[in-house]
């Protein structure tokens, strides 16, 4: 079992006991433990269970490659799913549950699927779940859902802040190891700026608990020294638990910093995403230990042989009383000597390797006792949820058992790969380094900067130098040539000196016996977590995923949350062997961010509630909030959609304001559209340009309402056109389009007529907008006294400036509705006091504020299109019957060329036409019109569809507008509709003014 | 996230701040031209892996467009300069030839 050591563990307080549960049970750790450690100290070797068979899994590893030791963490709005045990530090009242599996961690159903591993090969889903057809949506797709995801879902709003932070150096390092913090110093002595960042709580790395010397003395001594020559420097910043999360184009790097996720009582952020610019980086990223792919290795107990020695050595933990070492290099023989330096048993260490003479480190194992197998592999791991033993096996080999040896842990070792991701994550390319069996950062092909030189460089267990002396020279060197790049004079100082045991070679082994069988092959993990096995990139090879792309998608290698961190080189060695080619010809899949998963918190920092995107509030937002608005969002905007009084639905609202502007009076908050103001000598040839009408013939004075297209030829706006002087027009837009359109002018001026003497400016937010309409309009702007607005004095599509009142108003006699309007602009300012006024002096004119709906109404009542309605970015204003809006006199606007393409000109595009349902019903919006037979794909071919739907209180029937083949030509004719409820609407095609089509109205 | 140098304001910028507007040195075709000159302006556009003469504007700034002259393999940037002109100017275009010799965009070339 595995047990607290009565002594040791370089990272615990012990002076401080802390109590956390695990599945409800509670435990005890000390300060310094990380979950893992606290579990593993209590026996709580089974903490979860595998995605696709639900295997028993326990911790592998003690950093962030961990695959298996996944937990949810916390409660409510402090709960998080998929939290590695090795990477949270231990705090009092943690709270952790297992899993993936039911009714409960010991005893799970899922695991059935376990037994039905032959038939579910790689690929499975795939195969499984294509046929028959109809069983996919009530029978596959539910079961799949449920099998899916690891955690649970939080359900509570996240209770914790979090923020984005930014900064800026000259050298940025990334990892605080010993070549980190070497790296930092030989940078920083140049005077550069520099940021040092580690993901852990501790500085060192791993060097403490590897030893060896540096500059005679222990590793400790020169990470405490290094840290005070840092820490003394104003220009250097050291951040702890704050990871390097992507690398990105000329020098941008996201860390993440978790700020309270060990002290989740303290104030402030839980987690701090930092925005980095660095003029260079050095990435001191480590290395991290491969599995051995052997029978069983996936059992609890079976662990990375690093990770056993620092269980041991910085918490004092033992994996298990007696331990199995099983490696292909050297350094796992430090395993078994921290094993036995701890009074703990280590029955064999099988090492794969056959070779001349023993090394330093295995002299050293052998003289402590340990029974050295050289050649040797284990043929399978016996037990279940736990270690009981081992079956060893010759290397060479397919597999005969020649000895069984009891044990409750292995820790194997299948050598090292550096940690490339974030030199790769932005371009930088690998090397494949035969005698490491790794790959490594190709110097030669760095990240390029803006300035086209590389702006990443490597140094340490990451550069592929895993001896201690070559590790600290070439940081010293990295960190030197990295402060020069940046512009600095690195200083002349002498590297450190590093000593370690000389090693022998490691030699690759991806298959452990090298001959094993299939009932081996079928029972060796890669991934532990998706559960890949041996077998299933081997199948999936044998079926032609032969790109390392392909067969990881096929088999889902590496595609879990630990992204194949322990599992990518295993994997594409098997699929290169399986293909028989060399392994840097397969390649390796591509590395992305984020380095590991970093909380949708940190990614959204501050920007969540009313911060996400900030409302835009017209001058009378205020009034329309506390007067029954039914906000409807337009852009950035809120409209009211309906003023929605006590007692009645917002339906019955809607129908209220429609009758009541068209019988009496209505106000409408009209000042989202858009008001760019055009000025300048050639104004008028500009917007000749920008619209399909003639602008440039408007007299002063009047109004034209006017047609955008984009150089496709489609609609994109339209609006009233107001020339104020000579040189001085008003365009209005819609709501959506004046940011837009802007910037569509802009960008015509800016490119291609920069020689026009024209400027464009955005007013929208100058001027409240109100529009002021129905039966008793002129009566209420005439009870407010000041300017004429009769229709002698302000014709239909006229404008005028003047007082209404006390207010400076400019007001257009211009109408969406088709009754008598008037659309008064005023400055912002008095936009409110203005509101007011109109609802005074309409009091006893039945005034009522009206919302976008019952606008939507009233237009549609009049066969009016509306942008986005009528039009989806296809539609040309030819097929809204609006060609007396196109100047055929203009030889060029935008649009014109593209309006004359021939599927432009085809007489069978879809034009505009009034619905009307038979029995009064309304027509469900973007409804199809169902025409003959079906076409090639066996669909039910159509001839039309529904724009624009509303019930009209005012002809007490549903109107509709709509896009028909041959629409204006079959006037009368009866068109079906299928509803999406199974039910069929026939509607009549009718003309699309449905409301005073002599429009009479519009006069008062 | 790329770096830029707006020309019209001398602000250097993250790409945040910039929105990118596609290829420039178009030549509009406007009414009366053939089929196949106005289906190259709307459609057919440059798709190098190298040096690529490119539209940004400067949104989140002064709003003015610019032109940049980029690698699109390596995200370096050449230079940027004025999107009032027709091509780029010589100095840039020597720039582009001494760091890509050879290269050819259009009907610009080294």
């Amino acid at each position: 079992m595995s047990t607290r050591l009565s002594t040791g563990g370089r990272l615990l307080n012990r002076d401080r006991a802390l109590t956390f549960t695990f599945n409800g049970t509670a435990m005890r750790g000390f300060e310094g433990d990380t979950l893992a450690a606290a579990l593993l100290a209590q026996d709580q070797m089974l903490v979860g269970r595998s995605f696709k068979y639900h295997r028993p899994r326990g911790i592998v590893a003690s950093g962030v490659e961990e695959p298996n030791g996944l937990v949810n963490l916390g409660t409510e709005g402090k709960f998080e799913p998929n939290q590695r045990v090795t990477t949270t530090e231990l705090f009092d009242g943690l709270e952790a549950k297992s899993q993936n599996h039911w009714p409960s961690l010991d005893f799970d159903v899922g695991a059935v699927n376990a037994k039905l591993a032959r038939f579910m090969p790689a690929g499975f889903y795939y195969k499984m779940f294509i046929h028959p057809r109809p069983l996919w949506k009530h029978v596959y797709e539910p079961f799949i859902r449920q099998a899916a995801g690891l955690g649970a879902a939080p359900k509570a709003r996240d209770a914790d802040t979090y923020e984005h932070l930014y900064a800026f150096c000259d050298v940025l390092v990334i990892g605080g190891g010993v070549a980190g913090l070497q790296a930092a110093r030989a940078a920083a002595r140049s005077g550069a700026k520099v940021l040092v960042l580690e993901q852990t709580a501790h500085w060192g790395g791993r060097a403490p608990v590897d030893g060896g010397t540096i500059d005679g003395d222990a590793p400790q001594a020169f990470v405490d020294a290094a840290l005070a020559e840092l820490g003394a420097m104003d220009n250097v910043t050291l951040r702890t638990r704050t990871m390097g999360a992507g690398v990105y184009d000329h020098g941008y790097v996201l860390g993440y910093e978790r700020l309270t996720d060990h002290d989740p009582k303290a104030d402030g952020p839980r987690h701090r995403l930092w925005r980095i610019r660095a003029a260079q980086i050095v990435t001191a990223t480590g290395a991290i230990e491969r599995p051995l792919s052997f029978a069983g290795n996936d059992v609890p107990g079976v662990m990375l042989a690093a990770a056993v020695r620092d269980y041991v050595v910085n918490y004092a933990v033992s994996p298990g009383d007696r331990t199995v070492v099983v490696t292909n290099n050297d350094d796992a023989y430090r395993t078994a000597i921290a094993l036995k330096h701890a009074g703990l048993d280590v029955p064999a260490l099988l090492d794969a390797r056959t070779h001349a003479a023993d090394s330093a480190l295995m002299e050293q194992a052998r003289a402590l006792g340990v029974r050295v197998l050289m050649g040797h592999g284990i043929a399978k791991v016996q037990g279940g949820k736990r270690v009981t033993g081992v079956a060893i096996c010759s290397q060479a080999g397919e597999g005969a058992v020649l000895e069984e040896i009891p044990c409750d842990a292995v820790a194997m070792s299948g050598g090292w790969s550096p940690v490339v991701h974030l030199y790769s994550h932005c371009g930088g390319k690998l090397l494949w380094d035969e005698a490491g069996a790794m790959f490594r950062p190709d110097p030669n092909r760095p990240p390029t900067g803006a300035s086209g030189e590389g702006f990443v460089s490597v140094c340490g267990s990451a550069n592929g130098e895993m001896d201690l002396a070559a590790v600290l020279t070439d940081a010293d060197a990295v960190g030197r040539a990295a402060a020069t790049a940046a512009g600095f004079t690195a200083q002349d100082s002498a590297a450190p000196v590093g000593d370690t045991p000389e090693e022998a070679p490691m030699a690759p082994v991806w298959m452990m016996p090298q001959g094993a069988k299939k009932e081996l092959r079928s029972k060796a993990w890669l991934d532990y977590q998706n559960d890949v096995k041996v077998s299933d990139v081997q199948l999936a090879a044998q079926e032609g995923f032969e790109s390392v792309e392909h067969a990881k998608r096929y088999t889902t290698l590496g595609m879990a949350t630990d992204q194949g961190k322990l599992s990518n080189i295993n994997g594409l060695a098997i699929l290169s062997d399986a293909l028989g080619q060399p392994i840097p010809q397969t390649g390796t899949t591509t590395f992305r961010p984020p380095y590991t998963p970093i909380s949708m918190g940190a990614i959204a920092g501050e920007a969540r509630g009313e911060v996400f995107q900030p409302l835009r509030r017209t001058p009378i937002h205020d009034w329309n909030d506390s007067h029954g608005a039914d906000w409807e969002p337009v852009g950035a905007w809120r409209r009211p959609y309906a003023y929605v009084r006590s007692g009645e639905s917002t339906h019955d609202a809607v129908m209220r304001e429609t009758k009541n502007t068209r019988e009496n009076l209505g106000l409408l908050d009209a000042s989202t559209l858009g008001k760019i103001v055009v000025k300048g000598p050639d104004a008028g040839r500009f917007l000749d340009m920008m619209y399909t009408n003639m602008m440039s013939t408007l007299k002063p004075g009047k109004c034209r309402y006017g047609l955008m297209c984009s150089e496709n030829g489609f609609l994109i706006d339209d609006g009233v056109v107001a020339r104020l002087d000579d040189d001085t027009w008003l365009c209005h837009t819609t709501t959506g389009g004046a940011d837009r359109i802007h910037q569509h002018m802009e960008e015509w001026l800016q490119t291609e007529w920069w020689d026009w003497k024209v400027y464009v400016a955005n007013l929208t937010e100058q001027y409240a907008q109100i529009a002021v309409v129905g039966p008793n309009a002129r009566q209420a702007l005439e009870r407010l006294g000041g300017m004429d607005v009769s229709n002698d004095a302000l014709g239909f599509m006229e404008w005028a400036e003047g007082k209404l009142g006390d207010f400076d108003a400019r007001v257009f006699r211009i109408s969406f509705s088709g009754e008598l309007s008037f659309e008064v602009a005023v400055p912002a300012s008095q936009g409110q006091a203005f509101w007011d006024a109109l609802m005074t002096v309409g009091a006893d004119l039945g005034v009522m504020p009206y919302g976008t709906e019952a606008l939507h109404i009233l237009r549609a009542e009049k066969g009016f299109i509306m942008i986005g309605d009528e039009t989806d970015g296809t539609v040309i204003p030819q097929d809204l019957g609006l060609h007396w809006a196109i100047s055929k006199k203009k030889e060029d606007f935008l649009g014109k060329r593209a309006q004359e393409r021939t599927h432009m000109t085809d007489p069978a595009r879809w034009k505009l036409v009034g619905l009307e349902t038979l029995d009064g019903a309304t027509l469900p919006d973007g409804a199809y019109a169902k025409g003959e037979g079906t076409n090639a794909n066996g669909q039910t071919v159509v001839q039309g569809r529904v724009t624009s739907s509303y019930h009209s209180p005012n002809l007490n029937k549903g109107i509709a507008m709509g896009l028909v083949l041959n629409g204006p030509d079959r006037m009368g004719e009866v068109l079906t509709f299928p509803g999406t409820d199974g039910t069929n609407y026939e509607a009549r095609i009718v003309s699309p003014v449905f409301y005073d089509p002599e429009g009479s109205k519009a006069n008062g | 996230m790329l770096i830029l140098t707006c020309p019209v304001c001398g602000v250097t910028a993250e790409e945040t701040e910039f929105h990118g507007g596609g290829e420039a040195h178009l030549t509009r075709y406007g009414p009366g031209s053939s089929e196949e000159d106005f289906e190259t302006y709307l459609f057919m556009r440059e798709n190098p892996k190298g040096v690529h003469l490119e539209r940004w504007r400067h949104v989140y700034g002064c709003g003015k467009w610019f032109h940049a002259a980029r690698c699109t393999t390596t995200l370096e940037v050449f230079g940027t300069y004025s999107a009032q002109t027709t091509e780029p100017p010589q100095e840039l275009k020597d720039k582009i030839s001494a760091k890509r010799p050879g290269w050819s965009w259009r009907e610009f070339s080294a």
